[in-house]
């Protein structure tokens, strides 16, 4: 897979970033107008805005007046603001349960979608198509129902005797049907799973098998080592993404972040700083805590893969 | 569980399955049963997955007082008064927020299209100044959290009076902002065969030559998945919508849709459900006609 290729690429730079012999660059001219319009882009939308938005961390500034300096008090404020540090710790619990989850479901489901078995193609479309529809509104407000007090959820449970709460109500289950919406679009890293798994060449096992290893064995010493790098790939974007969620909790929570502030994501809660509040450097300020938070957890994501994710070159 | 017999058969039982080894009635019997075991749960798993679904479009069809009363999907009573409710419920027609939403895609679409092939193939193909450079921070953006340049973003859009129109959300399309697509293209581009376009230079045929007349046609198959999910992404977005278009007449479909969570006191569920499945009706389309460039692409990348 060559996105591996690329990924390794990366992994490589991080731990070492010596300077390359330098090329000649014959075709500079044709290179810089092709690129011209994503070069106008990263910019004027991204790096623009990312220093105009550092510089907005430190200011006061609610966008009918200019900003005015205020050092370091959003960061101050920002550390006794209870609400925040509740919505940093629903999003880690977020990002912490669903995203394993999600993909663990996605791994063991690939396993059992043998090469050439049948009904594949059906199994895939089926466990693919939530992924595609997931990120809509419309799933969410299906959520609030399949989940709500009379949804189909506790008429299952019902089946059983069981009376279920009205999960999406309740502050110690909301966050849970989110999370369960994410593990319920496990179809996209499912097929990412499933190209991995058909790279691996056939003449492995069959070395294996000669040697005697059994079915066991074989998973633990030919399929998941050769899959590390893609449940490593998976791993890290996953993470990325969850951190940013929006969508689902704003529409199952009706757009409260509730109940009791249960699923106030912190994407939720900063924009509701910036476009509620009108406190655009506070949410200046908490983009940038995000940005850092993702990227440490990222970099860590990538120390820990040299203890546990094979490259085989 | 420990190894069973088939793991200390001999090599070349392999090529004679089926002929006479010790035991083989045992070992077939016991994979058959494996498989039907197998089949059995993935088919649990798939009626998990689909159900909510299949329960969703059933219910959109349910007299409004029968939703969740019966909550069975096997139901005779069905209407389709869901629909012509739902259709005005939100003050305007829902047409207006399908056409809304179409125009949004269609600018995505184009814009990605044009932007980020462009972008690809220079870094694919040409040696510039900076190249690795730029491809890295390019890689960079696709995670960066769009948060760090949200509220200069949204500065830069209300001084060019471009608030409560469509251009905050198809302009950056055609600059190349989802970087994703030119990763995807990118790696699309390096899979072609080289001698293609060395043959094109021989011939004397310019840059811009070779890409639109060599590198599009043969980069299809990318341009297609790009398109495909283009359309998924922007027709379910929701967030720049949120912030850029606060207007009814110019509310998308995932918009519109909030304001049956918003004024959940009327309690229309049908009303909700159906439009809920109007909405779902085009990404669904596009999953029956891109099913193969999307899984594909997905693949080849490995990003949502």
């Amino acid at each position: 897979m060559s996105s591996l290729g690329e990924l390794r690429t990366l992994a490589r730079a991080a731990r070492s970033s010596g300077p390359r012999v330098k090329e000649k660059h014959p075709d500079n001219k044709a290179g810089f107008l092709f690129l011209l319009p994503w070069l106008v882009g990263i910019l004027v939308f991204t790096v623009g805005p990312m220093l105009a938005s550092l510089y907005l961390a430190f200011t006061d500034y609610n966008l009918l007046q200019p900003p005015t300096w205020a050092g370091i008090d959003n960061f101050v404020r920002m550390l006794g603001d209870a609400r925040l540090w509740n919505s940093f710790r629903v999003t880690l619990v977020y990002v912490f349960v669903s995203v394993p989850l999600q993909l663990a479901l996605a791994l063991g489901v690939a396993m059992l979608l043998d090469r050439g078995m049948r009904g594949l193609s059906f199994y895939r479309s089926v466990f693919y198509l939530p992924s595609l529809l997931g990120g809509s509104v419309a799933i969410a407000i299906l959520w609030r129902q399949v989940f709500g007090k009379e949804g189909i959820v506790n008429g299952f449970l019902s089946w059983f005797g069981i009376e279920g709460p009205g999960w999406i109500a309740h502050p110690d289950f909301a966050l849970g049907t989110i999370i369960v919406l994410h593990i319920w679009t496990f179809g996209s890293p499912m097929v990412i799973f499933l190209a991995g798994l058909r790279q691996i060449p056939d003449m492995f096992y069959e070395a294996a098998e000669v040697d005697g290893a059994g079915r066991v064995r074989r998973f633990f010493s030919i399929t998941l080592p050769l899959l590390t790098p893609i449940i490593f790939f998976n791993l890290v974007l996953q993470v990325i993404f969850a951190f940013q969620s929006f969508t689902q909790a704003y529409i199952v929570s009706g757009g409260t972040g509730g109940p009791s502030d249960s699923t106030m994501f912190f994407t939720l809660y900063l924009y509701k700083q910036a476009f509620t509040e009108l406190n655009m450097g506070y949410a200046s300020a908490m983009a940038w805590f995000l940005l850092l938070v993702i990227g440490a957890i990222t970099g860590l994501n990538f120390w820990l893969s040299k203890y546990w994710v094979f490259y085989d070159d | 569980m420990t190894s069973t017999g088939s793991t200390i058969e001999p090599p070349t039982t392999r090529a004679m399955v089926g002929a006479s080894v010790d035991q083989p009635d045992a070992g077939i019997a016991r994979r058959r049963w494996m498989s039907v075991l197998k089949h059995a749960g993935l088919i649990a798993l798939s009626v998990v997955m689909v159900y909510p679904l299949i329960w969703l479009v059933v219910s959109s069809f349910k007299p409004n007082e029968k939703i969740f009363s019966d909550l069975s999907i096997f139901t005779g009573d069905l209407t389709f008064e869901n629909y012509l409710h739902g259709w005005t419920s939100q003050q305007l027609p829902f047409s207006v927020f399908l056409v809304n939403s179409s125009i949004l895609v269609l600018g995505a679409i184009v814009g990605n299209l044009i932007s980020c092939s462009l972008a690809a193939y220079a870094f694919a193909r040409l040696r510039f100044w900076g190249r690795n450079a730029f491809f890295a921070i390019m890689l960079g953006t696709i995670m960066l959290p769009f948060h760090v340049v949200l509220v200069p973003q949204f500065v830069i859009f209300r001084e060019l009076g471009w608030l409560e129109t469509f251009l905050p959300l198809i302009v950056p399309k055609f600059l190349a902002a989802d970087a994703f697509f030119i990763f995807l293209m990118v790696q699309f581009i390096r899979g072609l065969p080289k001698e293609i376009f060395e043959a094109a230079r021989i011939d004397g045929a310019g840059q811009f030559r070779i890409y639109s007349q060599i590198t599009l046609p043969l980069m299809v198959p990318a341009l297609a998945t790009t398109a495909i999910f283009t359309f998924i992404w922007t027709w379910g977005d929701f967030f720049g919508p949120l912030i850029y278009l606060r207007t009814r007449e110019n509310f998308p479909v995932s918009i519109a849709l909030k304001g049956f969570v918003d004024a959940q006191s009327s309690s229309d569920y049908g009303a909700m459900f159906a439009m809920s499945v109007v909405s779902l009706i085009p990404l669904f389309l596009a999953f029956l006609i891109g099913q193969r460039y999307l899984i594909k692409g997905f693949a080849t990348t490995g990003i949502k």
